[in-house]
């Protein structure tokens, strides 16, 4: 069978290939975008299930569950498979789908690297997942690893075989990552339709760009830190311990130089959905759509160049204290401009409240709160005082939660009529809005008093004057974790069945610098472009 | 007269604000951070208010900006898009107008907090200086112009107890109005050692020395802990200061140098120790320092500290030298420590002698203090 044959089969019956092939061999990108959408999904409920067995913990003082070994694992991993597994998959899914539907390209740019970038992370997470069991299955399997997912040295070096298997874990993971950035900037700088100019791209796209050269930059670092530490626990090296002329330091150094700009990696993706979502919904163009161009860029840039400020606490100099002190309290502008940019796209606007557009206006409040206290972390001397205490938890989930994760849910409540073809259950999508907002803010409001008042991150256990807040905080877990029940279920009836979805589901969807999705049917053809679309 | 919507309303408002500000009254610093008792901490106490405040200012402006768009922009409404918005002059400058005054609330927190922060940077001349080190799971306090050293381990108290979890069995004890320098270190893996109400917050980091400082306005308990992951002991490492006027500290360290000077004589003193006084000391040293992971009946955690009970080497007469040396020197890359340069020569031979003979193990050696002077 000659390569033009197949070809033409394909085109005359313009459907998928058949059985489990599809999915394995698959080079296609909306296919490959669902697994990993499936992927994510799969993870939220594994990263989920040990919140709650953290949250469950932490209901009252004393050690009820399990070891704080055990705990510590959970911990380290619950952020793992939440940052690595849930939150990165999801949005690579949704670029994967729709980039090249937005600028007009028949496929990513290199389809079969995109397979290759989708099948690591199942091997990652079953990694991860003999990371937790080592410890117990083999003989002399020494300590769970219990440093947190900082997996600083030198209790990541005393840890048991479990580390070395989140170190293989993180090293899949992020092969998977570099690779499929690879292929992200390349499908965005060769294969937009004619005319659709960097400036014409929807948002969506821009954050991505920027988030795949993020990738790119910091990935390696961490695989470095995480290799160096491998070399430690083996063969003798010592980086990171003093007696043998090394620094324990330095790991953290390495770590949060790939760990700041990491929190913009999970960040802009969402950022790039709420741009499309709120002129939607709000019937009105991106207002400052260059200022956000460039506003992410500048978030990029100097995200790469702030990253000590996760080490007040670890005795720099002076000089070296006020840089990045200064440095970090300047990302407060590119944000606030993004924040103002997206409060006057509603402004003068016409706006009707579709779950996703519920979830974009959460965001903004949300996201300006995380904001406000990031502001106050980043101050240095204050910072002494909250380092390492449940205040940081509380900010940095109010920065994820809302800015990473619910942007993920506008996205999918945005885009599931176009995957599936079918119309989601609007009422249940505006319950599931309401129960995942008002339970994340009963989780994650009181760790900021309990934070403030004292009581440290990572510990399993705490004194009695904390018991209130914490109550509150697991109810509020347990009601949170429950409400993805029902957001799965939303899923599945959407693909099952319902109301037929036009090809421009949302009203607003063309207005300002839409992307190229909305001239396909829904659900779009196998092939989604088979001839170049042109702007004009 | 109000409409009687307007007068319920009124009611509930007042309410609220009562109870909020009643609840706010007698709890107000539960909310908030600890009260500060240094002058230190006072200046991070302000400044940290000063945050607060302006943080909460945006976050009304953000909030009430939304509220207004989400009334005023509705579909529902008939509010028709002006499709032309972006183009007027506030599109044209909003994209400056708003980093400027961002930028101007920025480098006032920032100009405030660089002050701050040279204050905490401060090296001056200090009047004490302790040096404080972590381990797992203990502080060691050693003060460096008085030949004093505490170790501070975790007093067990019960779930229900107020103190559960805040409490040591030999505090740190500190001058009031006296400038006190901090010498940070660790002997194994990082700690944070931290009490908010008196000194910022450095870490602990073993090979290094970090250093902070204090100058305690009030007498008083003040109680922290570490805040640092150090693995499994990480939430049981309360840290206790108890600072008293100078003259009461000027007596209590005569008082606790007469009995460190008592206890070493008895340590260094060539006498041959009985099995009975041995077990006795050794059972309280191993409480103190080795219970955290062997476990009170000496089966430590299968698969994370092994067990002495029936062990290779506590319970071998062959292993007796490595026990001792095992002891002294810690084992690398675990969490077991070098007792060496913490314990004196009797209470590592008490503590060697307890586990050979304790939890049914029969190796049954009395080691002597002279024995661990030899392996050292
Ligand atoms: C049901 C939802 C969730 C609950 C109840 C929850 C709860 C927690 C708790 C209790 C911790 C440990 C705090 C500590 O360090 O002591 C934690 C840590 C963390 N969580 Fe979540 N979480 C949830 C969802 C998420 C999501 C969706 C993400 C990611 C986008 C996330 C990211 C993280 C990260 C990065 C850490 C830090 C872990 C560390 O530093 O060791 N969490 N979470
Ligand atoms: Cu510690």
């Amino acid at each position: 069978m000659s390569v033009a044959t197949t070809h033409d089969h394909h085109h005359d019956h313009h459907g998928p290939p058949r059985g489990w092939q599809r999915w394995v061999y698959s080079t296609n990108h909306k296919d490959i975008g669902t697994m990993y959408l499936f992927f994510a999904l799969f993870m939220l409920f594994f990263g989920g299930a040990m919140a709650m067995y953290i949250r469950a913990e932490l209901f009252m003082p004393g050690v009820q569950l399990a070891s704080p070994d055990f705990y510590n694992n959970m911990v380290t991993d619950h952020a793992l498979v939440m940052v690595f597994g849930m939150v990165m998959p999801a949005a690579a899914g949704m670029a994967n789908w729709m980039i090249p539907m937005m600028i007009g390209a028949p496929d990513m740019a290199l389809p079969r690297l995109n397979n290759l970038s989708f099948w690591l992370l199942p091997a990652a997470a079953i990694l991860l997942m003999l990371s937790i069991v080592a410890p117990y299955i083999f003989p002399d399997g020494g300590t769970p690893v219990n440093t947190g997912w900082t997996l600083l040295p030198p209790l990541s070096v005393q840890n048991g075989i479990g580390m070395d298997f989140t170190i293989f874990a993180i090293h899949t993971l992020g092969v998977s990552s570099i690779l499929a950035s690879i292929n992200i900037v390349t499908t965005i700088l060769n294969m937009r339709a004619p005319g659709m100019t960097m400036m014409k791209m929807p948002l969506f796209v821009w954050a991505w760009f920027f988030t795949a050269l993020l990738l790119i930059a910091v990935m390696p670092v961490l695989a470095g830190a995480v290799t160096m530490l491998l070399f430690d626990r083996h063969f003798g090296t010592s980086f990171f311990d003093a007696a043998g002329g090394g620094d324990p330091i330095l790991f953290q150094h390495l770590f949060w130089f790939f760990g700041h700009p990491e929190v913009y990696v999970l960040l802009l993706p969402s950022i790039g959905v709420l741009g499309l979502v709120i002129p939607t919904f709000a019937r009105k163009p991106l207002f400052g759509y260059k200022a956000l161009v460039y506003g992410m860029g500048i978030l990029a840039a100097l995200g790469m160049v702030v990253w000590a400020h996760h080490q007040y606490t670890i005795g720099m100099s002076l000089v070296a204290t006020n840089y990045f002190m200064i440095g970090t309290i300047l990302i407060s502008i590119p944000v606030g401009l993004m924040l103002m940019n997206f409060i006057f796209t509603m402004w003068r606007g016409s706006m009707t409240f579709e779950t996703p557009m519920l979830f974009g206006i959460a965001i903004i409040l949300m996201f300006s709160f995380a904001g406000v206290t990031g502001v106050m972390l980043a101050v240095v001397p204050a910072d002494m005082q909250y380092h390492d205490t449940m205040f940081v938890v509380a900010h940095f989930h109010y920065a994820l939660i809302p800015g990473a994760v619910f942007g993920l849910y506008a996205g999918v409540f945005y885009w599931l009529p176009k995957w599936t073809g079918h119309m989601y259950n609007e009422r249940l999508g505006q319950i599931f809005f309401w129960w995942t907002t008002i339970s994340f803010n009963l989780t994650f409001f009181p760790q900021h008093f309990s934070g403030l008042a004292g009581m440290p991150r990572r510990i399993v256990d705490y004194s009695i004057q904390y018991t209130e807040f914490n109550m509150i905080s697991s109810i509020g877990g347990f009601l949170f974790g429950l409400s993805h029940l029902l957001f799965l279920f939303i899923i599945i009836q959407t693909i099952r069945g319902g109301a037929k979805a036009p090809a421009k589901p949302w009203e607003g969807s063309q207005i300002g610098t839409p992307g190229l999705e909305w001239t396909l049917p829904s659900p779009p053809p196998f092939h989604s472009f088979t001839e170049a679309p042109v702007i004009k | 007269m109000l409409p009687r919507r307007d007068k319920c309303l009124s009611a509930l408002f007042i309410t609220g604000v009562t109870c909020l500000f009643s609840s706010m009254a007698h709890a107000a610093y539960e909310y908030n951070l600890t009260p500060p008792a240094s002058t230190l901490t006072q200046e991070i106490f302000d400044l940290h208010m000063l945050t607060t405040i302006v943080g909460t200012i945006i976050m009304a402006l953000v909030t009430g900006m939304i509220i207004y768009a989400l009334i005023n922009f509705r579909h529902a409404k008939g509010a028709v898009p002006d499709q032309e918005f972006h183009n007027g002059w506030f599109g044209r400058w909003a994209w400056v107008l708003v980093p400027v005054i961002v930028l101007s609330i920025d480098l006032t927190i920032a100009s405030s907090a660089s002050s701050t922060l040279s204050s905490v940077e401060s090296h001056d001349k200090a009047d004490v200086t302790v040096k404080v080190i972590g381990s797992q799971w203990k502080w060691t306090y050693e003060y460096m112009d008085d030949d004093i050293k505490i170790v501070s381990n975790l007093k067990k108290l019960e779930p229900t107890d107020p103190l559960y979890l805040r409490d040591v069995d030999d505090p740190l004890v500190l001058p009031t109005g006296k400038r006190v320098r901090f010498l940070l270190t660790s002997s194994d893996v990082l700690h944070n050692w931290g009490i908010a109400e008196i000194v910022p917050k450095k870490i602990n980091i073993p090979g290094y020395i970090n250093e902070t400082w204090t100058n305690i306005t009030k007498e008083g308990t003040y109680r922290g802990q570490c805040y640092e992951n150090c693995g499994t002991g990480h939430a049981f490492m309360p840290a206790v200061v108890r600072a008293v006027s100078p003259t009461e500290y000027e007596q209590w360290k005569v008082t606790r140098k007469a009995q460190q000077a008592q206890a070493a004589a008895e340590a260094s003193a060539d006498k041959v120790w009985a099995k009975a006084e041995l077990m006795a000391k050794g059972e309280a040293v191993y409480t103190k320092n080795c219970l955290a992971c062997h476990q009170a009946n000496g089966q430590g955690l299968p698969g994370v500290f092994p067990a002495l009970a029936g062990s290779k080497i506590a319970n071998n007469s062959a292993a007796l030298a490595e026990h001792i040396a095992i002891v002294v020197k810690g084992k690398a890359g675990t969490a077991m420590a070098a007792w060496g340069p913490q314990l004196n020569d009797l209470d590592i031979a008490a503590v060697v002698t307890y586990e050979r003979n304790a939890w049914g193990n029969t190796a049954g050696e009395l080691v002597q203090p002279k024995d661990i002077k030899a392996a050292r």
